[in-house]
């Protein structure tokens, strides 16, 4: 037999706190062969993570395997004892997380924890795990393979951590590695090394895998057999050209729809130049105590139109949007909300000033009070910016509502009955209820599935029609920003690179930078990580990690275009291009890549 | 998928609802007859409370009084009917006032942060480094013993720890989007504290309040044990103990018999906060053991 895992009729049940059990996984049966990659792709509730976690005969807490068979190296697992089914885990089949971050102990050193599964299951001495692990370590690619395992995890980059972790899962000679999302958490230009070692690793070692993941863009790099699920059912199974060429079922065909929004790239349109700007950021400097994030970045938005906000995690995104709604104070610089100067911390702000800008956080779960009736949540903004009250509010409320494309019936209901895309949508509701002139939006769909992603952008889109409002987009998703903005701001590393048209940034003249960003996005075309992984851009990328606060360009450590001499010691100029476009680049603008 | 909303079902009955443990009916059925003995002691009790009904001390169960009599012949079980309102009661105000000054000034500083946090925390720490019982025995000893010294004192050595959990909590939850969303409203700190962070830590801040209780009561009978409580000839459980441990050398279950009364009393206070926690977290022990 050469499947190494095969999974007949499983059914998996879990139950909320206090409530019965409801079906998670309704039936399914899969199969995975020596040295075969099996993706299983579906949003987010479609039992994906529930199934792989089930191949090595585990269940969440809450949750317990109700049925079917799962034959593991030939032996149906779910007949052993506990004991023997602890056994096989880190043995015979090991699971990479999402997060590495949180997979690590931040107190013990990385080699020690890489090695810690085959020591305990007595695979050999810690000597000889030690140098399997060193030799694991130059096959993922990662730098000084001799010395990173005596590094703790906050020493490493997050992209060599993911790495590190795919190390531990392989330290004991796995015969099947599950994946579950191991690449959602990290940026694009991140993504792209540890997607190529893990593909080299899967080939190199002939483990069979599963990788689990919503992105099918990224299924297409490295899965020879995609599984489409959707509520726990099967939808549709087929090897990778197939599914993403020729997909039968329409579910498959929607989901492939959303992946990817078109740009639309119109071209500028020119704001009245009377009209000032409704958020004026001019030279802002802010941080966190000692540490400066932020340093002289200047950022205007006019009326009614969209501003992208771009970059990796840590370029400071966040941080921009909580200055300019004055959560973080500014250091230096001035901030000017429709004209007047506001205020740089939010206690010394008029309402009408605070009401003219709202902020909409990425996380739309923790951003509700779990404890507030939807009504009450949107219902105050209502009374403390208009001053509304009793039947005059409630109505407002059922307005805003039905403004998002939720129905009023909503108002009675707690957050925690709604979904992520509809907790979202009352996230905007509530910006929306100061009748704002901007919305910071902040990652705001960086957390949804892409079809209700898709439809969250589709519903800023005709919010700005209908009321005029503006938008700062502040997102790590080239193809979002690309499909919705008017303006782009490129930051890197708490400065900005690149900013104008969105039309004029994503076509050459390019900073390498955002150069850089627009290569990473995984393209939904087998062969394409080979290729791109390759190039010298993102070879020099992943070499070197952000630095802040650097003495010249911050890019100058990842670029390839560097100026030895230059770059790395004088802060690069802005130059001004045809097309209202500036870069801050050493680069003469026809070596611009 | 995700836009699909799960609905909790109906609840069958308030107690479905309740997801009782047969450790929590027993503890609750323990508190509850508590409660009532409390509310309807005087009616129940066959003696006074400082009667002397047998010339006989440490008379055994059974002879004098239901349970005996205590060292001066009056009737144990008459006492302890009476007691159950003076340690409730006395337990009950303690833990209010350990909750009111706890909670205030915990959330205060989780909000306020800067020198206000830095100064009260560091006045707390310096109360929590002495030993609870020897502050007390300072302060009653400086004071005198009135049931007001006794009370504030009570309740200010264990609002120590009711305002290092509530400070936690209030920094947890503070930082959290939907407070930094009322902040960027432009809220202002009681709003804040009153409708986002307070209600998002109810439940933590029950199950606190319980342990609260049962270390009252016993901090109570502590302190009476060691004669600085309750005085004579009002009944109160660790007096009653006190009063007649030196019955035990006689054979006399007079100590005995309080001294079971406040273990019944604190544990199943524990039982019930134990599944007021485990509800709270959607598992029970037994659930989890299950697996």
């Amino acid at each position: 037999m050469s499947d190494i895992l095969t999974i007949k009729n499983l059914r998996v049940e879990g139950r909320p706190p206090g409530g019965a059990y409801v079906p998670i996984v309704k039936g399914v049966s899969l199969n995975v062969a020596k040295g075969e990659v099996l993706a299983l792709i579906g949003e987010s509730g479609s039992g994906k993570s529930t199934i792989s976690l089930a191949s090595m005969g585990f269940a969440r807490p809450g949750c317990r395997i109700a049925g079917g068979e799962i034959w593991l190296n030939g032996r149906d697992i779910m007949k052993l004892s506990p004991q023997d089914r602890h056994a096989l885990r880190g043995d015979e089949v090991s699971y990479v997380a999402q997060s590495a971050a949180a997979s690590f102990n931040p107190a013990l050193r990385i080699g020690k924890q890489v090695i810690e599964a085959p020591l305990w299951h007595g695979a050999g001495d810690a000597a000889t795990l030690t140098a399997t692990a060193v030799d694991l370590y130059r096959k993922l690619d990662l730098p000084n393979p001799d010395s990173v395992g005596e590094k703790f995890p906050h020493q490493v980059s997050g992209g060599q951590l993911q790495r590190l972790m795919a190390a531990m899962a392989m330290s004991c000679g796995p015969d099947l590695l599950i994946l579950d999302e191991p690449t959602t958490a990290l940026d694009v230009t991140t993504q792209i090394e540890v997607l190529k070692a893990f593909k080299d690793i899967i080939r190199d070692q002939g483990t069979a895998a599963i990788y689990v993941t919503h992105d099918l863009a990224v299924v297409a790099q490295v899965a020879d057999r995609i599984l489409v699920l959707k509520n726990g059912e099967m939808v549709e199974e087929g090897p990778t050209a197939q599914i993403l060429h020729d997909p039968q079922h329409e579910y498959t065909r929607m989901l492939m729809d959303a992946v990817r929004p078109a740009p639309h790239l119109v071209d500028h349109v020119d704001a009245s130049a009377a009209q000032a700007p409704v958020i004026s950021a001019r030279n802002i400097t802010a941080g966190y105590g000692a540490l400066t994030i932020l340093s002289d970045v200047s950022v205007d938005v006019p009326a009614a139109s969209v501003v992208g906000v771009i970059g990796e995690s840590g370029c400071g995104k966040s941080t921009l949007a909580r200055v300019v709604a004055g959560l973080t104070p500014l250091r230096e610089g001035e901030i000017r909300l429709d004209g007047k100067v506001a205020a740089p911390s939010v206690k010394d702000r008029p309402r009408d000033s605070l009401k003219d800008c709202q902020i909409v956080f990425q996380m739309a779960d923790t951003a509700l009070n779990p404890r507030q009736r939807i009504g009450d949540i949107l219902g105050r903004p209502l009374e403390f910016y208009q001053g509304l009250k009793g039947r005059a509010r409630v109505e407002k409320v059922g307005d805003l509502l039905e403004l998002v494309d939720l129905p009023r019936s909503f108002a009675t209901r707690f957050p925690g009955e709604l979904s992520g895309g509809q907790k979202q949508r009352i996230n905007l509701a509530r910006a929306l209820a100061a009748d704002p002139k901007v919305i910071l939006c902040d990652e705001v769909t960086s957390a949804l599935d892409t079809v209700v992603a898709a439809g969250v952008i589709e519903l800023l889109k005709s919010l700005k029609d209908k009321l005029g409002v503006a938008y700062m987009f502040i997102s790590h998703d080239l193809s979002t920003v690309a499909s919705f903005a008017d303006e782009v701001v490129v930051l890197y590393a708490g400065q900005v690179v690149e900013k104008g048209p969105s039309k004029v940034v994503f076509s050459p003249p390019f900073h390498p930078y955002t150069k850089l960003l627009l290569s990473s996005v995984p393209e939904m075309r087998q062969g394409w990580l080979e290729g791109v992984a390759d190039t010298g851009e993102a070879k020099a990328a992943s070499a070197g990690s952000v630095v802040i606060g650097a003495k010249g360009c911050p890019f100058a450590n990842r670029c390839t275009h560097a100026i030895v001499g230059t770059c790395d010691v004088t802060p690069p100029p802005v130059r001004t291009l045809p097309g209202e476009l500036e870069i801050a680049c050493h680069l003469p603008i026809e070596e611009m890549p | 998928m995700s836009d699909a909303t799960e609905i909790a079902t109906p609840r069958a009955s308030v107690f479905a609802g309740l997801r009782l443990t047969w450790t929590a009916v027993l503890a609750g059925s323990v508190l509850l007859f508590w409660l009532i003995l409390a509310l309807f002691g005087p009616w129940i009790a066959p003696h006074g409370e400082a009667e002397i009904i047998s010339g006989t001390t440490f008379a055994p169960i059974g002879e004098g009084g239901l349970l005996g009599t205590d060292k001066l012949g009056r009737d144990v079980f008459s006492r302890l009917i009476y007691g159950v309102r003076t340690t409730l009661l006395l337990a009950l105000i303690t833990t209010v006032i350990s909750f009111a000054f706890g909670v205030t000034l915990g959330f205060a500083a989780a909000i306020l942060k800067g020198w206000f946090d830095i100064v009260v925390s560091r006045i707390v720490e310096a109360f929590m480094a002495f030993p609870s019982t020897l502050l007390a025995l300072v302060v009653i000893g400086a004071f005198g013993t009135s049931i007001t010294v006794l009370v504030l004192t009570v309740g200010l050595v264990l609002s120590t720890s009711v305002f290092r959990v509530s400070r936690a909590l209030g920094y947890d939850i503070g930082v959290m989007d939907f407070v930094e969303a009322a902040r960027a409203r432009g809220e202002g700190t009681w709003w804040i504290l009153t409708r986002e962070i307070l209600p998002n830590s109810m439940a933590p801040l029950i199950a606190e309040f319980g342990l609260r209780f049962t270390f009252s009561i016993l901090f109570l009978s502590g302190l009476s044990f060691l004669g600085l409580g309750v005085q004579e000839p009002a009944a109160d459980w660790g007096l009653m103990v006190q009063e007649n441990v030196g019955g035990l050398f006689l054979g006399s279950s007079a100590a005995l018999i309080p001294a079971a009364c406040i273990a019944s009393l604190t544990v199943s206070m524990n039982l019930l906060v134990d599944w007021f926690q485990q509800r709270q977290q959607g598992e029970t022990v037994l659930e989890k053991i299950d697996q």
